[in-house]
């Protein structure tokens, strides 16, 4: 009787599992289809190259246009720059904490590094534009006023650098020691150990560290909303890091509260959303492949 | 005695086939293709002083792992340590290449003379001494790259190479590691498909492009099966004719085969340390007869 009972609970506990595990894959296919319904509308009345290469977003206009280049561009800038300042330091710290720092700084500094994702959003945004920002609009001529790209990035910077500094460490821990070792016995400097032979052979993990601190950065709404000057133009050259720009993601969070429900202008808030759901599936999945293919390596 | 025999067995024919032979080739392949001089030293026989310890100590923070060795190592010569897991053998080896400064908390005390000069003196230039005492670990571990740029590794670090000198590098150590005929069509593959054996011979050829003068080899074969464990015996016979060889292996038969040497290590003592066949037949302190028949450890 009693081993019934438990062959029950554990097929019960089984089941619940599978569940579980399938309920995360159902739930994004069906985001993924609610975003595509509400953006049909949209995809129907209107060439897909007017829409991503449009020059002008004007959704209230009539008639109403929903060109998504500026947006496109105002994401790419922020993120790119994002990008170029994160990537560089995030590799560096995790290259130090890994590799240089003594054990007890290390335990100290990986999950002070880590503490900064706990920052809200709305934080970093609220610093950015009542300190960063009016510093750097005061100090330099070239900086009209106190939102703009660069600042964005700088901001994303700072979220993005948890991402990749705690994957990069990771992915530098798990290269076997030995391997350091064999370096240093060769008569490898430590510095030349750690470009020569460290980073090659964890190359793959920092690519995919990379890849989800983009996936992060390109996500990332409430600052880049408060610090980004929420300008739909495109932005044109170097200058355009130190002019307003307007995202993608903080397009959606400004105008949603004033569209009118099932207006065009809502739909076109949901064709972005589709745009931004592609883009960061296919950052995460690159990313989760070339995981995939490091675990392999070092197998 | 018998074993000795085996020990002379002739070098694998791939590398006395002298039309494979470069011209060119430095002393110590000559060295290693001669093969009526692989011989295992006999009483009385003395090779140069190559290294030399003296109440050596080595401490994990409190713990005392080596307490106080002398010891001295030969060149050309095969020196095999033996003894129960932990006893030491692996920290003295690697107190040799200074590799023990790698792990936080050890301090070394006592003296470490290569041909001579202190290596434990403030200031010693480890890169060099690295490259005149090289490693061979447990675990096969080449580099994930290519075969070509696992040899030709070492030497970059030093200088830029032309392609020919690099060509002439990769080709000097993979035939002194025996690994040459094998893999010479392959040179561009990822050193990662290679075998187990391969991989550990890989590693030898890797060590031996630098041109080390010393080679140590922590338990460089319990990772492999029998077969490429023959093959690199073989090859540390051959390459003892240019180099001194220290093996840490808790393989007796192993350390019976190859080496002239022995010393027993336990729990950080130096129990005893003689030519290999006094050690295996007639050993002078009774735990050293215990362990090497297998009584305990």
């Amino acid at each position: 009787m009693k081993k019934r009972v438990s062959r029950v609970w554990e097929w019960g506990i089984e089941r619940l599992i599978q569940i579980a595990g399938i309920l995360g894959i159902i739930l994004v296919i069906l985001i993924f289809f609610f975003l595509l319904r509400n953006s049909l509308p949209i995809l129907r009345d209107f060439a897909l190259a007017d829409l991503l290469a449009g020059r002008e977003w004007r959704p209230v206009r009539e008639p109403p246009r929903f060109g998504m280049l500026p947006l496109i561009l105002g994401s790419l800038y922020v993120t790119a720059g994002a990008l170029v300042i994160s990537i560089p330091l995030g590799v560096a710290t995790a290259i130090f904490i890994a590799e240089i720092a003594p054990p007890r700084a290390r335990e100290i500094l990986k999950p002070a590094v880590e503490l900064i994702a706990a920052v809200p959003s709305v934080v970093l945004g609220f610093i950015g534009l009542m300190v960063v920002g009016p510093w750097f609009a005061r100090s330099f001529d070239d900086i009209p006023v106190g939102s703009f790209a660069a600042l964005g990035s700088i901001m994303l910077a700072f979220m993005a650098l948890p991402t990749i500094v705690s994957i990069c460490e990771d992915a530098l821990y798990s290269v076997p020691r030995a391997l350091v070792n064999s370096s240093l016995a060769l008569g490898a400097t430590r510095w030349q150990t750690i470009t020569r032979a460290l980073l090659p052979a964890a190359r793959s993990g920092l690519i995919a560290a990379c890849l989800l601190g983009l996936g992060r950065a390109i996500g990332e709404t409430m600052t880049v909303l408060m610090v980004t000057g929420n300008a739909a133009v495109i932005p044109r050259g170097l200058m355009g890091f130190l002019r307003p720009v307007r995202t993608l993601t903080a397009t959606i969070a400004a105008e949603m509260g004033e569209a009118a429900q099932r207006s065009e202008h809502f739909f076109a808030l949901f064709t972005i959303g589709l745009l931004l759901f592609v883009i960061t599936f296919a950052v995460n999945t690159i990313a989760d492949l070339i995981i995939r293919r490091s675990e392999k390596d070092i197998a | 005695m018998e074993k000795d025999t085996t020990t002379q067995a002739p070098i694998t024919p791939d590398i006395t086939d002298s039309a494979e032979r470069p011209t060119g080739d430095p002393d110590f392949l000559q060295a290693a293709l001669d093969p009526g001089r692989t011989g295992p030293v006999q009483s009385g026989e003395e090779h140069r002083v190559k290294i030399e310890t003296r109440d050596l100590r080595i401490f994990y923070g409190d713990f005392e792992a080596i307490k106080g060795v002398d010891v001295t190592l030969r060149d050309r010569e095969i020196t095999a340590l033996i003894g129960p897991s932990g006893c030491g053998k692996s920290t003295f080896l690697r107190s040799l290449n200074r590799m023990n400064d790698e792990i936080a908390g050890t301090r070394t005390e006592g003296q470490v003379l290569l041909d001579g000069e202190s290596i434990l003196a403030p200031g010693t230039d480890l890169v060099s001494l690295r490259r005149r005492v090289g490693m061979v670990f447990q675990h096969p571990n080449p580099f994930p790259m290519s075969i070509y740029n696992n040899v030709v590794y070492g030497p970059r670090l030093q200088a830029r190479l032309s392609r020919t000198e690099a060509d002439e590098i990769v080709e000097r150590s993979l035939r002194g590691a025996a690994l040459w005929d094998e893999v010479k069509d392959d040179l561009h593959k990822s050193a990662l498909d290679l075998s187990g054996g391969q991989q550990q011979r890989l590693c030898i050829a890797r060590t031996l492009a630098v041109g080390p003068e010393v080679l140590l080899m922590d338990e460089p074969c319990s990772a492999l099966d029998p077969t490429a464990t023959f093959r690199i015996e073989e090859l540390m016979i051959e390459l003892k004719e240019h180099l001194a060889i220290v093996i840490v292996t808790h393989n007796m038969y192993q350390a019976s085969r190859v080496s002239d040497r022995t010393g027993f290590f336990l729990l950080g003592e130096l129990v005893e340390f003689d030519l290999t066949t006094k050690i295996f037949e007639d050993p002078e302190d009774e735990r050293t007869d215990a362990y090497v028949r297998g009584r305990f450890g």
